[in-house]
């Protein structure tokens, strides 16, 4: 019978010729990623009680993102700690305050297709977009494998979602995330894997494809995979990586699923979920008039340079609403200076975008532009869960980056497209 | 588990991690969080339950966040096992990673409220001292029962490494 991606990501790490989901097996780790909020601050303490030191340094990847720059003492001790950690430890991937994990990863040619790949945060999905069994795991976990390694693990059933026909103007792939958290259900894959496929994912650029993975996290998958083609290789290779081989790395023809679901993108249209659920998802137009104080243009999911593209092709030559703020957040300082080259961040800012530094912001709540009591926000960040940005009567919005703009031209939200100038 | 085997406390399905551990109570220590655990479905289970008794649930037994304290709570209180048809893949983890066996077993609903059990997890079987019935349930890789038995993955290589 043949395998699954997932399966034999996880037989190479375990050093076997083919696994079944159900068994337990140790995996060798090839990367492990984390970050200053899950990272050196949690697990010190267990590795000093162990008196250990890290496996391998040169297999590890440390970016503070979260709690950057600092704002107040604790959050300048939890960047303190991090940094004298990461130079204590002798880890040169150490990323501080230049974009958030998993942007940085990818772009500084850390995934290859066939790794596997533990991350210290729930969106450590987003690797799968390179073909790499990647996922979260808590902080006891990462202390393990700092010491070992090596983790165990009991090998997922696969879904297969597959996606056909082609995406319409002002429809991108965070549409295709909030259409799949509601026909799935939010944590409706129960921990198994995700596997996208098809020929609409095949068109996808790999910053769209790492979207469609970041929120594998919103299915509760533990990994959110897509195969590896040329384009995963030129990106990876770009960036200055070795994408190594891709053939290996495809599921069988005849490979088992759990599910198998099929959707069509073309009759896709921009879609926006309402407070406070990410599966909470219905055509954006259904919400015109709901208006907006913020518009927030960030995070893993939706600040790439693609994202920041869209947002600026609805603000080109318009303002923000009188009423509103548009606040962005560029992903990383790689795609921030790509914007400055192309005339994207010029857009924003002649719109009249606030601009904040590059890292996680107020996607989780620590960063500048968190909304008070009863804040309206339209987001292009991944959750949407009661407080997370701020206030708890905060109310928060997500959408795509043309949903997101739309919304900040306009002061309600809107149908991005009427927006865009169909050239 | 001694010859008479451990109390059963039998839950439905569902049994999501705020209900083992929850939100409300998440700053304290595990002696205070494990005083709430479960209550809001079995108001005496806290009071009452004894090590080596089983926690027996129904599908998905603890869906929901990755909050690690869901395992600790009944780790703390000496559950031997937890025994249910699925669980939620993160509480899945964190339990074994915390000391707590967890074994799936697809007849874990023919056991009732204060059965005696017994458990073997190598084996993988589960005796209903009452009935006399006997379920398979998958077996425990040895690696993870090494795991288990240490009380959990920080003490495990505390030991390994001394
Ligand atoms: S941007 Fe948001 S979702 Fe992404 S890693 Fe940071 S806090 Fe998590």
């Amino acid at each position: 019978m043949g395998q699954t991606l997932a399966e034999k990501l996880i037989a190479r790490a375990a050093g076997k010729d083919s696994v079944k989901p159900g068994e337990t097996v140790t995996a060798q780790v090839d990367l492990a990623m984390m970050h200053d909020s899950s990272g050196p601050r949690r697990f010190e303490p267990i590795l000093e009680r162990l008196g250990a030191k890290v496996w391998d340094p040169d297999k590890i990847v440390l970016v503070s993102d979260h709690w950057v720059p600092a704002v107040d003492a604790q959050s300048a001790q939890i960047l303190d700690q991090t940094r004298r950690w990461a130079f204590a430890n002798d880890v040169k991937a150490f990323y501080d305050m230049v974009g958030i994990c998993h942007v940085v990863l990818p772009q500084g040619g850390h995934l290859k297709p066939g790794m596997f790949v533990v991350g210290g945060d729930s969106h450590s999905t987003t690797g799968g977009a390179f073909g790499c069994y990647m996922f979260g795991v808590g902080s006891t976990d990462m202390a393990g494998v700092l010491v070992t390694g090596e983790t165990w693990i009991r090998v997922p059933e696969s879904i297969r979602i597959e996606w056909k026909g082609k995406l319409g103007p002002g429809v991108c792939a965070k549409d295709i995330n909030l259409a799949l958290c509601k026909a799935l259900g939010l944590g409706g894959a129960e921990y198994r894997t995700v596997e996208y496929t098809g020929e609409l994912i095949d068109d996808l650029t790999m910053e769209e494809r790492m979207t469609l993975s970041n929120m594998a996290a919103e299915l509760g998958a533990q990994a959110g995979l897509i195969a590896p083609d040329q384009t995963t290789a030129s990106y990876i290779r770009d960036a200055g990586g070795d994408p190594g081989e891709i053939d290996p790395w495809q599921s069988d023809a005849d490979a088992e699923y759990f599910a198998s679901h099929t959707f069509d993108g073309s009759a896709l249209e921009p879609l926006v979920a309402a407070p406070h659920s990410p599966a909470n998802t219905a055509p954006a137009s259904s919400y015109e008039g709901i208006k907006i104080d913020q518009a927030y243009i960030g995070a893993c999911t939706g600040a790439k340079l693609a994202d920041l593209r869209m947002a600026a092709e609805v603000l080109e030559g318009r303002q923000v609403a009188s009423r509103s703020r548009l606040l962005v957040a560029p992903a990383s300082r790689q795609d921030m200076m790509a914007a400055q080259d192309d005339g994207t961040l010029s857009k924003l800012m002649a719109a009249g975008a606030v601009m904040m530094p590059t890292g996680c912001g107020a996607c989780a709540g620590f960063g500048g532009g968190v909304l008070h009591e009863n804040e309206v926000c339209i987001s292009s960040t991944s959750r949407n869960f009661q407080g997370r940005m701020g206030a708890q009567s905060s109310k928060v919005y997500l959408g795509s980056p043309y949903s997101v703009a739309a919304a900040a031209v306009a002061g309600e939200i809107r149908d991005p497209r009427e927006f865009l100038n169909g050239s | 588990m001694s010859g008479e085997g451990g109390a059963a406390w039998v839950f439905g399905e569902n049994i999501d991690t705020d209900q083992l551990a929850p939100g409300g109570t998440l700053k304290g220590s595990i002696e205070e969080i494990a005083k709430h655990c479960l209550v809001r479905v079995n108001p005496s289970f806290a009071s009452e339950v004894k090590p080596g008794d089983f926690v027996v649930g129904g599908r998905n037994f603890g869906i929901g966040s990755s909050r690690e304290q869901a395992a600790q709570a009944l780790h703390h209180h000496g559950v031997a096992a937890v025994i249910a048809p699925s669980f939620g893949g993160i509480f899945y983890r964190n339990a074994l990673n915390f000391g707590l066996l967890v074994v799936e077993c697809p007849d874990a609903g023919r056991i009732g409220e204060g059965d005696r059990l017994t458990l073997d997890p190598v084996k993988g079987e589960v005796k209903n001292l009452t009935n006399g019935e006997s379920y398979a349930c998958q077996p425990v890789p040895a690696h993870l029962l090494e795991i288990v038995e240490a009380g959990g993955l920080v003490p495990y290589l505390e030991a390994i490494r001394s």
